[in-house]
């Protein structure tokens, strides 16, 4: 009866109002060429607002409740911002090439641009944009088909980030870093980065987010990835933001025929942290590993929402996620794998395993499979548990205490995604980092 | 002098059943006890109680390391002052390196006591040691804890551990079933190693053979949670004999 009555306009909350506000004032003062993706984001985000718990995709994640107000786009970093984020911790000490970003803006006189492999070329968003590079304004926004909210968003507000291009047969061997550190003063980054790896090349990229416990600020950032046929890469997001921090990121990859793509998503802290996947495998043959892990405590929350699209034969796509869970601390795992008509022999799995060292903590998973072919192998899991008590026990039994049991026993839970990092050095500042994380209970 | 280990008329129980029944069983330092018993009479209760497994509770009674009331010690606590279970079923530990456990074990056993640490070098110098008297491939100790071991392979590292621990006293469960012959040989042969006038050992057996190669000081006969008789080595041959049939009725 009821049913069929138009729903009448909702109200707009303050954030979306802001939001709206920021976007007509930016948007004079955008280029050109973007305005009309800016533009077209923008409506597209308008039609539906923020998401809420409504959406499916959001069911855990409600980020109509959860921003309740809009920070300021950031302005220009001031030195000292600057000089404190020499002090980047991620990953520090390992040989990556580093591109500092300080307070959403790229820091030229901190980054690592000089002597750079043949055939990579590495320009940061602002650049590309400010030369026209057209290959990059064709692939942006294109590499799939999104529909969601905050990539909408994020592509509205797309401030600064980089374009990468690993040219065909490459192989960079030294991994991309790009090391985003917030600034001192409330504000909203929108990052945005681009990166081909063209047809055989090969490269690793590795995405850090860090700030200060007392920062408030959100982020907002999206990697779009297109590997050409047999390409590689490895990427590797890690997520340790400051404790008031929001942390809301898209991913979208397209996967032509026998490229690998190795992703591996890492929250080590924030108070809402969102990793949201696209993967859209368009290529016979082609390989998609996926792994995150979450170390929460007090009242953090990690979100990792996957999608999973098989458009190809012979495609594979395994994906592992674990999360270690103390306090009241919450872990969301969506996974949803389609495979397309034709698709067929896809090899899809996901497993999503969760540590609850507190009653408090809580796991929320949901796997989706929707498949349209009949001869595909797939298979998803799940699993959520206490640390074994008979471990623990033996492990005391041989005089190790009890906390540094619990320690050891909770780095071998979350050492089986880190293990599969290809870097050995990289692996083991990961581990380091886990060992510190938890040491910190 | 003080024994290394007294136990008084202990009662214990595990899940509200009571399994040991007034237990009373003394090993001096230099001392190499047996303890046999048929299956279910709660030996391997007997050390779980020692060690402080939770889930086992003392009602009445006391187990005394030293000197020292072992029920008001956690379980890290009473391997740092010397206890060591050779479990009957070792467990397996994914993820956990072997070397990394065998170096947190023993130094935060060292660091409990106010001792120097070991250093990484010397351990795996001493563990290669102690793998070559024990038979053991270096390669496995690469692996993670006891993962994908053998029955036998669980049994020997477990000597190896408590070889590298050097505890005062050791309680060795049922470490000779699932070894084949040489291996009963050998793990035995490190046991001898550990031998001590400083030291007390008690091994749990069904088998008399393991006492051709551990010859005990003492031996005694469990039966439905305590000691029903006590004698030197000639009785594991008598038992060998005769069965539990007689104790069984008597404790009954
Ligand atoms: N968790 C438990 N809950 C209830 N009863 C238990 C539990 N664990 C052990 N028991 C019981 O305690 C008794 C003693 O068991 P225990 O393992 O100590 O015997 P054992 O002498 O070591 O036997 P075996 O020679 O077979 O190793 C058995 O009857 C056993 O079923
Ligand atoms: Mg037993």
């Amino acid at each position: 009866m009821g049913n069929a009555q138009a729903t009448p306009a909702r109200k707009l909350t303050d954030a979306e109002a802001r939001l709206a506000e920021i976007f007509a004032m930016q948007q004079s003062a955008s280029a050109p060429q973007l305005a009309k993706l800016r533009t077209a984001a923008f409506d597209a985000f308008a039609k539906t607002g923020l998401p809420n718990r409504r959406d499916e995709a959001w069911k855990y994640t409600d980020l109509r409740a959860l921003l309740r107000d809009v920070k300021p786009l950031a302005a220009p970093p001031e030195d000292s911002a600057k000089q404190s984020a020499r002090n980047a911790a991620v990953l520090e000490g390992v040989a990556t090439r580093r591109l500092v970003f300080v307070g959403g803006y790229f820091v030229a006189e901190l980054s690592d641009l000089g002597d750079l492999e043949a055939g990579l070329s590495v320009v940061s968003l602002s650049e590309a944009l400010a030369k026209g590079d057209a290959a990059a304004m064709t692939q942006i926004g294109n590499v799939g088909e999104v529909d969601d909210p905050a990539f909408a968003l994020n592509t509205a507000f797309m401030g600064e980030g980089v374009v990468i291009r690993v040219g065909a047969g490459v192989c960079v061997d030294r991994p991309i870093q790009l090391v985003f550190v917030a600034g001192a003063q409330p504000a909203t980054y929108f990052l945005r980065s681009l990166v081909i790896v063209e047809k055989g090349a090969r490269a690793t990229l590795i995405e850090s987010f860090e700030g200060e416990t007392a920062q408030e600020y959100h982020v907002n950032a999206a990697t779009e990835v297109v590997l050409e046929e047999g390409a590689s890469l490895e990427r590797l997001k890690i997520s340790r933001e400051g404790a008031a921090a929001m942390h809301v990121s898209t991913f979208v990859a397209s996967l032509a025929a026998d490229a690998q793509l190795s992703d591996f998503g890492f929250n080590l802290g924030g108070a809402v942290l969102r990793n949201q996947s696209f993967i859209n495998i368009n290529g016979q043959g082609a390989h998609a590993g996926l792994r995150g892990a979450n170390i929460l405590k007090g009242k953090e929350h990690a979100d990792a929402t996957l999608f999973l699209d098989h458009a190809a034969e012979r495609s594979e796509s395994k994906a592992l996620f674990k999360s270690v869970l103390d306090d009241s601390s919450q872990a969301v795992f969506q996974g949803k794998i389609l495979v397309r008509p034709g698709a067929q022999k896809t090899d899809a799995r996901m497993m999503a395993r969760t540590l609850l060292l507190s009653e408090g903590a809580q796991a929320n998973c949901k796997p989706e499979l929707e498949i349209f072919a009949d001869d595909v192998q797939c298979a998803h899991g799940s699993t959520v548990g206490a640390l074994d008590e008979n471990l623990i026990f033996y492990l005391m039994a041989r005089g190790i205490p009890q906390v540094e049991a619990q320690s050891l026993l909770t780095e071998a839970f979350i050492g089986e995604v880190i293990d599969a990092v290809a870097t050995r050095s990289v692996r083991d500042a990961l581990s380091a980092l886990v060992s510190e994380r938890l040491r910190t209970r | 002098m003080t024994a290394l280990l007294e136990i008084r008329d202990l009662k214990a129980e595990i899940a509200g059943k009571q399994i040991l029944n007034g237990y009373d069983l003394t090993v001096k330092a230099g001392e190499v006890h047996a303890i046999m018993g048929p299956n279910g009479s709660g030996k391997s209760t007997l050390s779980y109680v020692l060690s402080g497994r939770p889930g086992y509770k003392i009602t009445e009674g006391q187990a005394l390391l030293a000197g020292a009331d072992l029920s008001q010690m956690s379980v890290d606590e009473r391997a740092a002052a010397g206890l060591f279970l050779a479990f009957q079923y070792p467990l397996e530990v994914p993820g956990v390196a072997t070397m990394t456990f065998l170096r947190a074990a023993l130094n935060a056993q060292r660091k409990k006591r106010g001792e120097e640490e070991m250093s990484s070098p010397d351990l795996i110098k001493r563990v290669k040691e102690l793998a070559k008297i024990l038979d053991m491939d270096m390669e496995m100790l690469r692996r993670p804890v006891n993962v994908g071991f053998s029955g036998g392979e669980k049994k020997r590292a477990e000597t190896l551990q408590m070889m590298l621990l050097e505890p005062k006293l050791c309680i060795l469960d049922e470490t000779d079933s699932g070894l084949d012959i040489d291996a009963l040989k050998v793990v035995s042969n490190g046991v001898n190693q550990l031998r001590s006038k400083d030291r007390g050992i008690v091994v749990i057996t069904h088998y008399q053979r393991l006492l051709d190669y551990i010859t005990p000081d003492v031996v005694h006969v469990q039966s439905a949670g305590r000691i029903v008789r006590t004698g030197g080595k000639e009785l594991a041959l008598e038992l060998e004999e005769t069965g539990y049939a007689r104790y069984q009725s008597e404790a009954a």
